[in-house]
């Protein structure tokens, strides 16, 4: 017998391999291969795992901003409609819009909440504060997380409450490089 | 546009896990329900049904691209026309609505809408979180992307606007969990108190566990047809078939971003966004009451989109006084708090009356026992009509109890919309309690996230 010229069976390896032997009818014959619709289902774990090339776009200035201390903002040239999360176009001039610093505004409380569970690359950091922030002359309104405060009391009177901002020295180039506390809290 | 008709649906029992069986497999169960229940076989109405719309949510659960041919395949469908849509929780919604176009433009005769989605393929945790990723991956997510936590920060907001309570919110859940005390579909199948509700493990405060509907796996499905696709098909039955027409359909959108919601001044809500139902003197003056304190719309505490969707919705069914001219609605409860909210949207009260309107048993099933005393909880909101079982919302259970196969929903409000419009809920739940007496016109709402994508459809029983 000669070799054929390319392989006509696959070389049985171990990797990827999870179970060596499944219950099955050592014969088949109509009754067994009946019975096959009984079976229960085989359930197997799969990885799933990817590295995604996330580009900001046009919102890079804004994770730039936060890296350097600032946070920016857009302004309608137009109207003068501020979105304290920043979009690069006006909904209602359909211009494009310039940024602005709000770093300094007064920033309060709308709406928030205690996260006690959440998603799974979160789960660590439960309880965290989410907290929907006003600026002072914005029309629009910015996601950030709420230190400071008693995550295991919360009460709707924590609506409203002035807040100032402080950034994360090593940016993570996330959003959350700039977070908020109540003002009058303590300085660490 | 010409008329549709709602003729069949079939729902598969919504599970917390179906690893009996592949999506394909689940959504077949549904269909195979709606054909039965027109006494139909598979090759019979793959003789008549002209086309389809699938409906799923997320790949990332099914972790397969263009599931929406492989049910289609699986059915056997191939090579009619078909396609899949997907908005998010509305997903479901949209899929009806599209194949409503469908038969309503004259593309098809005989339209199947069948939608799934398998959620038990990951943990709940990694469940969340892609739910989480139909929030602005740049902004959103990443300052802790969840969901609940979203909607937890406009019920805050309501709480504050108006005065919400957490035991109102409770009531929602009482009810909701109660109807499906007797719809055998549903996921789950509990008494409760608002005590219970409040006891419950505390997810994203104020919401608790049982505010908040569960993941599933499940599938829905249901016909739609024209004039002569219901002539085509009754020549098949050999049977009249009962006449439950779509009156109306509308849609509506929001930001993305809930922090770019607009707050709109009184006079752009007057023009934009007032029901005509709220075109009084004295909701005028309530309102302007409102905006006079501060109150802005839609803020992060109302649903723009639902409110628009239902405008246009009513408008083309010719309904004026929600509460009054509907006998019931399955709306997208996927919070008690989302719940509160679309009462107001879809014009059942007020906004800012949520609250009060659930306790006050409008949208309890009258027959039913709760355990509850309704009563005003706000006295202060003047001239509140509602009397217990005004308009019944979520008799079936609603996504809290039935469960929440995001692409199978809206598609789930369709079929049990339907049965309770033929009269036959009896006989599909094996149970008549959940059966509305009278039922004559139905509205079913889908609702994606935060309020996003939101439809309202309008079904009608023909006189």
């Amino acid at each position: 017998m000669t070799e054929p010229l390319f392989a006509t069976k696959l070389p049985e390896t171990d990797d990827g391999t999870i179970l060596f032997s499944v219950p099955f009818p050592a014969e088949l014959n109509a009754e067994t291969l009946a019975a096959l619709k009984a079976m229960a289902p085989i359930i197997l774990k799969q990885p799933y795992a990817i590295d995604y090339i996330h580009s900001y776009g046009q919102d890079s200035p804004f994770f730039a901003g936060l890296a350097n201390g600032r946070l920016l903002g857009s302004i309608a040239p137009a109207t003068g409609y501020t979105y304290a999360t920043p979009r690069g176009h006006d909904m209602a001039t359909g211009q494009e819009t310039d940024w602005v610093d709000l770093t300094r505004r007064p920033a309060a409380v709308h709406a928030f909440t205690v996260c006690y569970f959440g998603s799974e690359e979160f789960l660590p950091e439960c309880p965290y504060v989410l907290a929907l922030i006003e600026f002072a002359g914005a029309d629009t309104l910015f996601l950030g997380r709420l230190l400071g405060l008693d995550p295991h009391a919360p009460t709707v009177d924590w609506i409203g409450m002035r807040v100032g901002l402080r950034f994360r020295r090593n940016s993570k180039f996330k959003p959350t490089d700039v977070y908020f506390y109540p003002l009058g809290a303590k300085e660490e | 546009m010409r008329t549709v008709y709602v003729v069949s649906g079939g729902v598969s029992k919504f599970a917390k896990a179906r690893p009996d069986t592949t999506f394909p497999a689940i959504v077949k169960e549904a269909y195979d329900y709606a054909i039965a229940d027109l006494g139909l076989e598979h090759r019979q109405f793959l003789e008549l049904v002209d086309g389809s719309v699938a409906s799923y949510f997320s790949d990332h659960f099914t972790r397969q691209l263009m599931a929406g041919i492989m049910v289609q395949d699986y059915l056997g469908f191939c090579p009619k026309p078909g396609h899949r849509v997907e908005g998010g929780g509305a997903t479901g919604g949209i899929c009806f609505q599209e194949a409503w176009k469908s038969v309503a433009s004259g593309d098809t005769d005989v339209c199947l809408a069948y939608g799934f989605e398998t959620m038990s393929h990951v943990n709940t945790w990694k469940g969340n979180e892609f739910i989480a990723l139909a929030s602005d991956v740049s902004m959103d997510y990443p300052v802790g992307g969840f969901y609940s936590g979203y909607y937890a920060m406009m019920v805050t907001r309501h709480m504050k606007e108006f005065g919400t309570t957490v035991e109102q919110l409770a009531h929602v859940s009482v009810k909701n969990h109660r109807n499906a005390f007797h719809n055998p579909y549903s996921q789950k199948h509990e008494r409760l108190t608002v005590t219970d509700v409040r006891a419950a493990p505390m997810v994203a405060w104020p919401l608790t566990r049982l505010d908040i509907c569960v993941m599933s796996d499940g599938a829905a499905a249901t016909i739609l047809a024209s004039e002569e696709g219901l002539a085509r098909l009754e020549r098949a039955t050999g049977r009249r078939l009962p006449r439950v027409k779509v009156a109306g359909i509308g849609r509506g959108t929001d930001a993305m971003r809930m922090a770019d919601r607009p707050h709109q001044s009184y006079e752009t809500f007057l023009k934009q966004n007032l029901l005509p139902s709220e075109d009084t003197a004295e909701t005028r003056a309530y309102y302007k009451n409102l905006w006079d304190h501060g109150f802005r719309y839609p803020g992060v505490h109302s649903f723009r989109a639902g409110r628009m969707a239902s405008k246009q919705a009513y408008a083309r069914a010719g309904i004026h006084d929600p509460l009054h001219e509907i006998s019931f609605v399955e709306l997208h409860d996927a919070y008690t708090s989302s719940e509160i909210q679309t009462y107001e949207d879809m014009g059942l009260c007020r906004y800012g009356e949520g609250g009060p309107f659930a306790a006050s048993g409008a949208a309890f099933m009258p027959n039913v026992d709760y355990g509850l005393e309704f009563g005003n909880l706000q006295s202060e909101i003047r001239n509140p009509k509602w009397p217990v079982g005004a308009c019944p919302v979520n008799p079936s259970g609603g996504l809290i109890a039935c469960g929440h196969p995001v692409g199978a929903t809206g598609l789930m409000q369709a079929v049990f919309a339907l049965w309770q419009l033929q009269g036959t809920i009896g006989k599909h739940f094996r149970d008549t309690t959940l059966q509305i007496e009278d039922a004559r016109r139905g509205a079913i709402h889908s609702h994606a996230g935060t309020g996003t994508y939101v439809t309202v459809s309008i079904l009608e029983k023909e006189r």
